[in-house]
């Protein structure tokens, strides 16, 4: 079976919700990879959502704010675009590709732009792969039998 | 929580079949550990002489020589209180993890490494195999033309020696068996271990009951910022510096100055003792309450002070932490929600 990206994307209530919502009732094609989670500001964006994102299942991140200098609380994109970079560097220094998290501006009327950065994320997420996050839970296959039991299983190497 | 619930120790706990009254018992064990946590343990002063006194020692591998299987011939829950230092790292660790667990009526992951992993952690930046290429083959002190590299099991004239299997991954032990309670710090302050020590000795001896399971013993609630004396201005910085690079201001918050300080992401407890000693917080006990991601935090709190609303220069003034994952999270990459590097 082809790879179909997972996609989360955290919009701010106040311009990229409003914007997808535009994408949606024009009818516009973007693919269905994406699910989409409200947000009141793209300032609210704690960096352990995505973690927590990529933990759990998703191969990508999208985030959307407002144009900067268009936040209804005035600062909170700016919180927003000072955290990706850092976050992107922490990911980069975890093995996770950075690509994998985007950030991107998204007016409430620009839902052709909202369809274009879905359209073009989930090829660039395509063309990564899928993300398995290696043991991020107890694995018990690593719980070797105990030492003695061990000893008295294994066949000796000569 | 309801009265009913909580667990109490019994004072059956320190009568013996026979009924003669015995002192109850304490374990004192490392894992993947650098015997900091130990020492930490010893350096409680005098008090050291009333946990003696008080307790019967069942294993103390640091101080005192004592077997594993005369630990595995104790009946279970024959021990009243285990404290665990080190990660899990080997079947060994593991396995010991186990024997404690089913020995000890409480379980205390002692200090960092128990808690969350901590600097052995660190090598889930990793694989067992490219640690094992380095120190075996290619590290610059390293004599090896022959490529030996250690085994599990070896046949020798006189029988078959063995060696525990080292992990992959290394874990702390709260991820490996049911712990009741966590002292965080690396290793917990003396002062606080004290303290801890009077608080059991005081419910063992009076029959109180004990805090609820998975209490977080030695610390405080809120984050390392709280307890530190520094003032917080909320002035924004425009470039990060190494510690080396100045001469703090003794008074200003670190981050302010432009140095890197875990404190916002760090729980109290110690007294912030590294950064009034003018170093900044390197958050060695852990996450605060309410924060699922040490590293995750630090972004937020380091973001939150950059004065600059440009990405290209924002991008430049971060270029300055030259290794976050190795900085956020120093002592909890283990415990962090992606628990490991993807290597
Ligand atoms: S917590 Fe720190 S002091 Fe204790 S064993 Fe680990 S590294 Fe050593
Ligand atoms: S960031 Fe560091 S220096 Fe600043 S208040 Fe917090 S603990 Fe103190
Ligand atoms: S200041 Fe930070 S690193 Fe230093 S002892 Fe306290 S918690 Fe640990």
């Amino acid at each position: 079976m082809s790879f179909e990206p997972k996609i989360l994307s955290i919009l701010c209530n106040w311009c990229s919700y409003t914007g997808a919502d535009l994408a949606g009732t024009a009818r516009m094609k973007y693919p269905p990879n994406v699910i989409g989670v409200r947000v009141m500001c793209s300032g609210r964006v704690d960096p352990g959502f995505v973690l927590d994102a990529l933990r759990l299942g998703a191969d990508g991140v999208l985030v959307c704010g407002c144009h900067p200098g268009d936040c209804h609380y005035v600062e909170g994109n700016y919180k927003c675009m000072r955290r990706i970079p850092l976050l992107k560097n922490l990911l980069q220094g975890l093995g996770i590709d950075p690509n994998r998290l985007r950030l991107e501006w998204v007016s409430a009327s620009e839902g052709g732009r909202f369809q274009e950065v879905v359209t073009e994320f989930t090829e660039q997420i395509r063309a990564l792969g899928p993300f398995k996050p290696q043991e991020w839970s107890f694995n018990p296959v690593e719980t070797v039998a105990p030492h003695h039991e061990r000893i008295a299983a294994k066949a000796v190497p000569a | 929580m309801k009265g009913s619930r909580q667990r109490r120790f019994r004072h059956d706990y320190c009568i013996q079949a026979g009924g003669h009254v015995s002192k109850p018992k304490l374990a004192i064990y490392w894992a993947a550990s650098c015997g900091g946590c130990d020492i930490a343990i010893l350096d409680i002063e005098t008090k050291i002489l009333d946990v003696a006194d008080f307790f019967d020692l069942a294993l103390w591998p640091c101080a005192a020589d004592f077997k594993y299987k005369d630990v595995r011939a104790l009946p279970d829950k024959s021990i009243t209180l285990t404290l665990f230092n080190g990660a899990i790292r080997s079947s060994e660790n593991f396995e010991i993890a186990q024997l404690l667990r089913e020995k000890s009526v409480v379980l205390c992951a002692f200090g960092s490494c128990a808690s969350d992993g901590c600097i052995p952690g660190l090598a889930n930046l990793t694989t067992r195999q490219d640690i094992w290429d380095y120190v075996y083959l290619k590290s610059p002190s390293v004599d090896n033309p022959q490529g030996i590299m250690p085994q599990t099991l070896c046949q020798v004239p006189e029988g078959v020696i063995t060696i525990p299997e080292m992990w992959n991954t290394v874990r702390p032990l709260t991820q490996v068996v049911d712990v009741d309670y966590i002292i965080p710090g690396c290793p917990p302050q003396s002062d606080k271990i004290a303290e801890v020590v009077g608080a059991v000795i005081d419910i063992l001896k009076n029959g109180k009951p004990l805090p609820p399971k998975g209490t977080v013993l030695g610390a405080g609630e809120k984050t390392c910022c709280d307890e530190c004396q520094r003032s917080k201005d909320v002035k924004k910085i425009t470039k990060f510096i190494r510690p080396f690079e100045i001469v703090p201001d003794p008074n200003l918050c670190l981050i302010e100055q432009g140095i890197v300080c875990c404190g916002p992401a760090t729980r109290s407890g110690c007294g912030a003792k590294c950064v009034s000693a003018g170093v900044p917080c390197r958050g060695c006990y852990g996450k605060p309450v309410n924060v699922r991601d040490q590293g995750a935090k630090m972004v937020s709190a380091l973001a939150s002070v950059i004065e600059s609303k440009d990405p290209k220069e924002i991008e430049n003034i971060i270029a300055a932490i030259p290794d976050p994952v190795g900085t956020f999270y120093r002592f909890s990459l283990p415990e962090s929600m992606l628990r490991r590097a993807q290597v």
